[in-house]
Formats: structure tokens, C-alpha cells, sequence
């Protein structure tokens, strides 16, 4: 099923969450809606469900108007991070919920209920679990109880809040390769909503990146953390260092030093240069960026020097190689590779 | 003693002291009554324990405190878990003083509550001469009573129930509903479940005041022998009239009442204590 949404708007008493959101959500794919808290994803996701009535703007599912359809009516399938499986009901029961509450006349059979509980059971690799309360069951397996459970009543959409949010980092990964193998077999159009960008990358199709309340950027994971479209992007996927320069004839510099680095067309004036720590060059002292090593950390794989800069000392973070000889004090230069300027009276904010 | 005390944990001596205060304490103001109760009741023995208990006024006394509660309660459980759907799950202008308004029968002496209801249907009262005229009788009869022990026992539901929703929270209802499930069918197979034990303790300590109640109900009642007196009430009367074994004898029951109030409220809280009290994570 497409999803089209239009110009959404949902303003709380105080704050708007959504600003006027647009986004169009393919048929079958896995879309993952990414960004820090309050960044206005989940209310987002809680548009789409009919769990939230929208202020204004249009939700289109396929060629149907969803708007002003009930959550009852939207026929979703809704995972929370808090799982909310009934808890007086077995784990079989949970299942069965949205089939046995269909008013008679499109309700199965009761056998036929309770096969279609034990195949999805099957599907989420649970078997032999049915007659079990949610109590008696891990996090990840109650996660997978509560994804079978939307799964049951054959949703035009599935969603997704933050699904492995409360689990540890271990089962979050094998669920992560697990989401992806259902979704591949079934097919469901799915949104999920994440603040872990590892998660957004690894698992999506196409990742929405959102900050107050709006869509900073679309794309495939590789679009957004190769060609971040704005200084958040780049700051908020995968580690970055930003430093505020000013442009001059196309050329960006730091306290009067040219650094060689020219802007992609952008306007000359105060604009944010962003990198990544380990995209850069050494290069000699009088060139590119110079300053000092503040101090040196171990990142899991790489070894990360902060750099004071400049006469504000500002500083920047840059992956220095494990065998490089640097002590606190050591002069360093250095030149970004890969890097973007974004003028700092826009997209850059 | 261990050596390894709590920081917080007082010395022996101050424990012992502290022990033997709160004990002394119940023993003279609650347990020493509560035996008296008993002892005179049966003082002159079984037979005239029954007898008095047989006696017709004594008798309707009981089936009226009976009736009392059978309308009282279940009213007050319907009221209740209204008031706090709509207070725990909603938001909506006034909450806060809806909120506040629950309390009032807590904080106002029930002689007041009583007053209440004559000033309204009394006969000099507001709606007094109206309801005469239709021959409607509410004051210095049952309804008055049921009215007024609705009133006192209001809050009883409604406070235990309140806390326990708003810390649920809806995501089981928002969940009921996405699956398809109607209001009613939400309601009746997501959120009662949730909250039953809760409304049982409600319930109970909703039925123990509503048979035990005085004030509010003396003042409405009338003290119409057989006709207007509740347990209470008659306990009263027949102690004023040096019927001490009869009213001991009455009293007796509604101790009784007081015993297995008691006895199935911690035999509650033991059991589903931590939903009672909603600290329980939820799966």
C-alpha cells in the first residue's frame, strides 16, 4: 500500500510537533523515521496510526482519503516500544485480539483463529510459546509477540515506535536482522521510528531524518550519511566535527588562514564546515587546519584526538592512526578530505 | 542483633520503645474494644445473642443496611469507574476541580452530607413541597438513605481506581483499538481486566463504610423503628435504652463485618499488592 502524506501539521497546546510534513512512503518498503527526541517522529508515526488527530493536512493510504478514519477503521498494525501486550491474556490470546473482536460476520472460525496464531507464532520463530502469559517471556520475545500480534490482522501498513528501544544492545541487533528477514518475506509497507541511527541505516530502505518537528532529509542510508543535506544531518549520522569559517571568493578560512577547501557553489559568508573525524589528511604545519591536541581517547577500533584550533580554541575531533606518536600539546595539521559548508544563515541552523 | 545495621535502622533500645508504644497503643484503643464488643454481646449467653439478633426490629434493621448497600455500592462502582476513566484518561477543561470535587465526601463531616439532602428534599426544604405534592418521599425514608450513604462512599471507588489508570496509562486501549476492537469491546476485555483488583479493594472498602455509616444517615433517617434504622442507627437506640446485650449483639455483627473487611483486604494487598498499588512494570 502507498502512503502518501500531505502538508501535515499537529500543534499540541503549546508546540507544534509536526510542521508541515509532506512525505510519500512507498509501496513494500522499509522506511525508517530517524531523529533526536522531540523531534516530532513518533507523532508523526501516531498521525499515520490514527492515534493522534492531525491539526491539518491529508493522509492518503493508496487512493483512499485516511484522514478522518478512526484508528479502528485505518486497519493498521501498531508496535509499541513498550510492547503493550494484554497481560492477562496468553501469549496465543494476544494474538488472536484483532481477529476475535471482528464483528461476526468477517470474524474466522475459531479454528481457524487459533491456526493463524500458531503459523504467525511460527513466523516470528516463537513456536511452542502460545499458552504463556507476556510475564513469562523475555523482552525480545514479547517484542516479537507484539509484532505478531499487528501482523495478525493483515494491516495495510505497519508501524513501528521505537520497537527495539527497550531491549539491550545485543538482542537489538538480532532483532534488527530479524525485522529485516519477516519484512522481506512478507512485504508489508512498514515505518519505523528510531532514534539510533545504526539501527535507521542498517535496517531501512530509506531513512527520513527529522528535527523539530520537520523533514531535514530523504533518502537510501548511503544518501544521508554520504551527502548529508544539512549541518544536523551531518552532525546527527555518524560522528562529525564542525567548525564555524567564513567563505571568501568560494574559498573557506579560518582565523585568515585559507584552508584550501572550496564551497560546491554556496555563497560567500559565515557558513559551518562539517567533516568526518577519520575523512582527513595530515598535511604540513603551514597548511590546512593547525592546532593543538587537547586530548586522545580510545573509540572502540580507532584512536580520537580532540584538537583545540584556532585563537577561540574551538575544537575538532580527528582519528589519529594507532601507531602515531601524539601527546597532549602536539602540534597537528590537517586537512578534511570529504567535507560540506553550509551557509549559516539557512540550512544550517 | 548483627553487627551490619541499615544506616537508617534506630538503635535496640529505641526499636523496643518505639514497639511497645504503637502496641500498648492498639492493644487499649483498638483491640481492647473489639474484644469488649464480643464479650458482651455474649454475656448472657448464646441463646440471647441469637434472640436479640431475631428480634423484628433488629432484623429489619439488618435487611435495611443490606438493601442500603446492595443500592449504594454497585452505584458507586458504576460512578466510580466513570469518573475515573474520564479523570485518568482524558483531558479535558475542569479535570483538576472534577478531581478535587471527588474528595469533598471525605473532608466534609458527614453530619453535613446528611444536612445536605434535608435541606434539599426536606419538607422545608428546596425541592420539599414539589415532591410532596407528588407524594415522593425521600427525607425520614429509605431513599434519603440511600442517598446519603451514596454520598459518604463516593470516593471510595474512584480514589483507589484513579492512580492505578492514570499509571497505566492508554497504550492498552490505543492498542485494543488499533487492533479493531470497538469502545465497549475495549473497555470490557482490555481495561477492566487491568484494573479489577483494584476496583475489588474499591468495592470493599466501599461496602464496609456504606453498612457502617452513621452521621449522614441518622440525620436523614428519622429513627422510624423497623422502617428507617440501619444497623448503626439501631445499635444506638438500643444502647440508649439499656438494651446493652441487644445493641452489644448488633454491634457484634458489623465488627464482624469489620473483621472480614479487614481479613480480605490484606488478604488483597498480599496478593496483587504490587498491581494494587500500581508500582508493577508492565510486560
Amino acid at each position: 500500500m502507498d502512503l502518501r502524506i500531505v502538508d501535515l501539521v499537529k500543534a499540541f497546546d503549546r508546540f507544534p510537533a509536526v510542521h508541515g510534513v509532506s512525505l510519500d512512503i512507498r509501496s513494500g518498503e522499509l522506511l525508517a523515521l530517524l531523529g533526536p527526541s522531540g523531534s516530532g517522529k513518533t507523532t508523526l508515526l501516531r498521525l499515520i496510526a490514527g492515534l493522534e488527530i492531525p491539526t491539518s493536512g491529508e493522509i492518503w493510504f493508496g487512493n483512499e482519503n485516511a484522514s478522518a478514519l478512526s484508528v479502528r477503521a485505518r486497519n493498521i498494525g501498531f508496535v509499541f516500544q513498550s510492547y503493550a501486550l494484554f497481560r492477562h491474556m496468553t501469549v496465543l490470546d494476544n494474538i488472536a485480539f484483532g481477529l476475535r473482536v471482528r464483528p461476526s460476520a468477517s470474524r474466522p472460525t475459531e479454528a481457524e483463529i487459533k491456526q493463524r496464531a500458531l503459523d504467525l507464532l511460527d513466523l516470528v520463530q516463537l513456536p511452542g510459546v502460545a499458552e504463556r502469559f507476556p510475564s513469562q517471556l523475555s523482552g525480545g520475545q514479547r517484542q516479537r509477540v507484539a509484532l505478531a500480534r499487528a501482523l495478525a490482522i493483515e494491516p495495510r501498513v505497519l508501524l513501528l515506535d521505537e520497537p527495539f528501544g527497550a531491549l539491550d544492545a545485543q538482542v537489538r541487533r538480532d532483532l534488527r536482522r530479524w525485522l529485516r528477514e519477516i519484512h522481506d518475506r512478507t512485504g508489508h509497507t512498514t515505518v519505523f521510528v528510531t532514534h539510533d541511527q545504526e539501527e535507521a541505516l542498517e535496517l531501512a530502505d530509506r531513512v527520513v531524518v527529522m528535527c523539530n518537528g520537520k523533514i531535514e532529509q530523504i533518502g537510501n542510508p548511503d544518501e544521508v550519511y554520504d551527502e548529508p543535506a544539512s549541518a544536523f544531518v551531518y552532525g546527527f549520522i555518524g560522528d562529525s566535527s564542525s567548525l564555524p569559517v567564513t567563505v571568501k571568493h568560494g574559498e573557506a578560512v579560518f582565523d585568515d588562514r585559507k584552508l584550501g577547501l572550496w564551497s560546491q557553489n554556496g555563497p560567500d559568508g559565515q557558513a559551518m564546515l562539517c567533516f568526518r573525524p577519520q575523512e582527513i589528511d595530515f598535511v604540513d604545519e603551514s597548511d590546512g587546519l593547525a592546532g593543538r591536541v587537547k586530548t586522545v581517547r580510545r573509540v572502540l577500533n580507532v584512536r580520537r584526538a580532540e584538537l583545540e584550533v584556532g585563537r577561540t580554541s574551538q575544537t575538532v575531533e580527528i582519528d589519529i592512526g594507532n601507531d602515531m606518536e601524539v601527546r597532549r600539546g602536539s602540534p597537528l595539521s590537517f586537512r578534511p578530505r570529504r567535507f560540506k559548508l553550509f551557509p549559516l544563515d539557512g540550512a544550517a541552523s | 542483633m548483627s553487627k551490619h545495621r541499615d544506616v537508617t535502622q534506630e538503635k535496640p533500645l529505641v526499636q523496643l520503645l518505639l514497639i511497645i508504644a504503637v502496641t500498648l497503643f492498639l492493644g487499649i484503643f483498638l483491640v481492647l474494644p473489639l474484644v469488649i464488643v464480643f464479650v458482651e454481646a455474649f454475656r448472657n449467653g448464646f441463646q440471647t445473642y441469637l434472640a436479640a439478633l431475631g428480634d423484628p426490629e433488629s432484623l429489619a434493621a439488618i435487611r435495611l443496611t443490606l438493601l442500603v448497600a446492595a443500592i449504594a455500592v454497585p452505584a458507586n462502582l458504576i460512578f466510580g469507574v466513570a469518573a475515573s476513566w474520564a479523570i485518568a484518561k482524558f483531558e479535558f477543561p475542569g479535570k483538576s476541580v472534577l478531581n478535587t470535587l471527588i474528595d469533598i465526601p471525605f473532608s466534609v463531616s458527614p453530619v453535613i452530607s446528611g444536612l445536605i439532602y434535608v435541606l434539599l428534599f426536606g419538607a422545608q426544604g428546596v425541592l420539599g413541597p414539589w415532591l410532596e405534592a407528588h407524594g415522593i418521599k425521600i427525607i425520614f425514608a429509605v431513599p434519603g438513605i440511600v442517598l446519603a450513604t451514596m454520598f459518604v462512599t463516593f470516593p471510595f471507588v474512584a480514589r483507589e481506581l484513579i492512580p492505578l489508570m492514570q499509571q497505566q496509562g492508554t497504550r492498552d486501549e490505543e492498542m485494543a483499538l488499533s487492533l479493531g476492537a470497538s469502545g465497549f469491546k475495549t473497555f470490557l476485555q482490555v481495561t477492566l481486566p487491568n484494573i479489577k483488583w483494584g476496583l475489588l479493594y474499591g468495592v470493599l472498602l466501599c461496602n464496609a463504610r456504606a453498612m457502617g455509616e452513621f452521621g449522614a444517615v441518622s440525620v436523614v433517617s428519622g429513627h422510624i423503628r423497623g422502617l428507617t434504622n440501619t444497623m448503626p442507627l439501631q445499635v444506638e437506640i438500643l444502647y440508649n435504652e439499656y438494651a446493652f446485650a441487644a445493641a452489644f449483639a448488633v454491634a457484634s455483627l458489623l465488627a464482624m463485618l469489620a473483621l472480614l473487611t479487614l481479613v480480605m483486604k490484606s488478604l488483597l494487598e498480599w496478593r496483587y499488592g504490587a498491581e494494587l498499588a500500581a508500582r508493577k512494570r508492565r510486560p
